[in-house]
């Protein structure tokens, strides 16, 4: 029967082809979408782990996690030293981590923070950082890098590297006063972290103290030796005792010298999630829409061949065949084009996500992997089978029922 | 044993309110070869199809090899009609799409006699059929109409079969090739022994059968609606 199927397909391979094509691209939209979904959540949920609060200037509890975990948009304002070093101070808090964001390099964010982010910050289960190579800044002017800045830049330790102000890859005001030196390189973590420069909160400053630089007479060894930190964009707190987070997020949220907001990661990442998945569920429908259509344009193609296949059915049965031949026959040429299609489809997004992965991975952060593995991504190509095999029934079942008695003739 | 016993067969169109067949009588001796003459229209294809067991008659029997085909369910039907029932029509003999040896294989592959089928054996049949065994592996609507028809014999024959129906097999050839078929036709009956049912509209075929049958002479379905007017 396979190999009746087959050549069957072959023989009108005109609209077979076209059907496939048209399977192959919502089958690969529905994979797509699915792909996109299942990667974003887990590179999502991976980002953070273990950080109880999440500290800065008065924002929505979104926009705060974005640009402090995933470095993606700006703060509305900075945070006064002063209030980090007080609210570091308090009594329930464990550790604390301060970052200040703003600048970059070739397009990567630049973040200054201190030791504390390779001690304390942790991320999927709860893995701490680790250096492939080299050590931790220890001086203003060196700076650790993700793996994945080190690789797309082709860095390695020890190499003097410009940090300029914004956050553009073609800055003008790009001094080389300040030549940085990568003193470290962090394994790939599959997190923003992979694509951020990290430098000393010093080291910060001394960016921004580039901008004035001409005009004080100072040398740059003067300038560097009276750098003082006096903003930080936000902190990453982590709570003796998780209970104590609500306390210390009104705490903070009331804090009396400057407005702050503090939100809890896990809370601020199911919004997040949610204003996302409002989205994907919308694609989710549509990508379901249009391979129900491609399923019809099957079932369609079957169904018109029919026609044009009365006499070749007539003679399945002259020969020997049951109706339930001629009934498997049409869905085993259904299925065999919906396989072909699921391969090509998946090949067309392994595709896809090869080529376009660098650059969603530097515009939206999103790390995918090319070839989608997860049970989901199976459960709709399985679905999609059945959903094949359930649309060709119409087809099917009508050659069936037209087999049933065959007058054998000639004409 | 008769190859072919029909007793009071009567069929009707679903719909249609008087019978297109009443025949009373009709047999053929098994090894036996019958001329059934009837003109295009008069029943023929539809009595064939009683035979091999795709339609189903309303009343009366059908015995063939001794068997009654409406005590068969519709599967053990198809199974039968592979085993012993070998069938050739006037075109559209073969799947178009298939190899010739393809079409040979589908036949064999319904009758449960994949084993059985090997290559030799296909194209000594096809040998025998004075085709060339080059043809084996063309595809069947790469034929001539001749060809294809002497394809047909070699499907209709891979099983082995008993009966072999034919039904104007040959109004799709010219002179010379309708000529060469029926020798070749009859030339497998005297190699198998199979019985043969050759309807046809043409007259001159009907020298060379053991008995010549007139399906207006043995249909009586129009006689019986008359009487009911």
């Amino acid at each position: 029967m396979f190999e009746v199927a087959f050549s069957s397909l072959l023989s009108r391979r005109g609209s077979v082809a076209l059907t496939l094509a048209s399977l192959t691209i919502s089958m690969a939209i529905v994979i797509g979408v699915e792909h996109i979904r299942a990667q974003a959540e887990s590179s999502f949920v991976r980002t953070v782990s273990g950080v109880d609060l999440l500290v800065g200037a008065r924002t929505s509890q979104v926009n705060l996690l974005l640009y402090s975990v995933f470095r993606i948009g700006n703060a509305t304002n900075n945070i006064e030293w002063q209030s980090y070093e007080d609210i570091a101070a308090r009594s329930e808090v464990s550790w604390s981590i301060p970052i200040s964001l703003g600048d970059s390099h070739s397009g990567y964010r630049v973040l200054g923070t201190n030791d504390d982010y390779f001690q304390h910050y942790r991320y999927g289960g709860s893995e701490a950082l680790r250096l492939a190579e080299g050590v931790p800044f220890s001086n203003p002017l060196q700076a650790v890098l993700g793996s994945e800045v080190a690789n797309a830049l082709g860095y390695s330790v020890g190499q003097e590297i410009v940090l300029s102000h914004g956050i553009g890859n073609t800055s003008f005001v790009n001094h080389d006063e300040f030549p940085f030196t990568v003193s470290g390189i962090l394994a790939t973590t599959g997190t923003p972290v992979d694509r951020t420069v990290h430098v000393s909160l010093q080291g910060i400053e001394a960016i921004h103290l580039g901008e004035g630089s001409g005009t004080n007479g100072l040398n740059a060894s003067e300038q560097l030796a009276g750098l003082e930190v006096d903003h930080i964009t936000a902190i990453l707190l982590g709570l003796n005792s998780p209970v104590a987070a609500f306390g210390m997020q009104r705490a903070i949220n009331n804090y009396p010298n400057e407005p702050l907001s503090a939100v809890m990661p896990g809370v601020a990442l199911a919004e997040l999630w949610q204003i996302v998945g409002t989205l994907e569920n919308l694609l989710g429908v549509i990508s379901i829409l249009v391979l129900t259509a491609s399923l019809l344009g099957l079932s369609t193609m079957l169904l018109t061949s029919l026609r044009e296949r009365r006499r070749e059915l007539a003679l399945y049965r002259a020969i020997g065949a049951s109706p339930l031949f001629i009934l498997l026959l049409i869905e085993l040429e259904a299925l065999m084009i919906t396989v072909l299609a699921a391969g090509l489809a998946y090949l067309m997004v392994a595709a896809g996500f090869t080529v376009a992965g660098a650059w969603l991975s530097e515009t939206y952060a999103l790390v995918i992997e090319p070839w989608p593995s997860t049970p989901g991504i199976w459960l709709y190509i399985l679905g999609a089978m059945l959903a094949a095999v359930v649309m060709t029934l119409i087809p099917a079942s009508i050659a069936f029922k037209k087999s049933l008695a065959v007058t054998l003739q000639s004409a | 044993m008769q190859a072919i016993n029909i007793h009071n067969l009567q069929f009707t169109w679903p719909g249609a309110d008087t019978p297109l067949l009443h025949v009373s009588e009709l047999t053929v001796e098994a090894g036996e070869a019958v001329f059934l003459k009837g003109a295009s229209g008069s029943g023929k294809s539809t009595l064939l199809s009683l035979l091999a067991g795709t339609l189903v008659a309303g009343a009366g029997t059908i015995e063939v090899l001794g068997t009654s085909l409406h005590t068969m369910s519709s599967r053990q039907r198809d199974r039968f009609r592979a085993e012993h029932i070998g069938i050739v029509f006037q075109q559209f003999n073969l799947i178009p799409f298939l190899t010739v040896l393809g079409n040979l294989r589908l036949a064999a592959r319904f009758a449960k006699r994949t084993q059985e089928f090997s290559e030799d054996r296909a194209v000594n049949l096809l040998e025998s059929l004075n085709l060339d065994s080059s043809l084996r592996n063309r595809r069947a609507d790469q034929l001539s109409v001749g060809q294809q028809q002497r394809v047909a014999i070699a499907r209709a024959i891979i099983n082995e079969p008993e009966v072999l129906l034919a039904d104007e097999p040959t109004s799709a050839l010219d002179a010379d090739a309708k000529e060469q078929f029926m020798e070749l036709l009859l030339s497998i009956r005297e190699m198998t022994g199979c019985a043969m049912l050759f309807a046809s509209h043409d007259d001159a075929l009907s020298a060379a059968f053991d008995r010549k049958v007139s399906l207006a002479q043995i249909n009586t379905a129009q006689l019986v609606s008359a009487s009911h007017v």
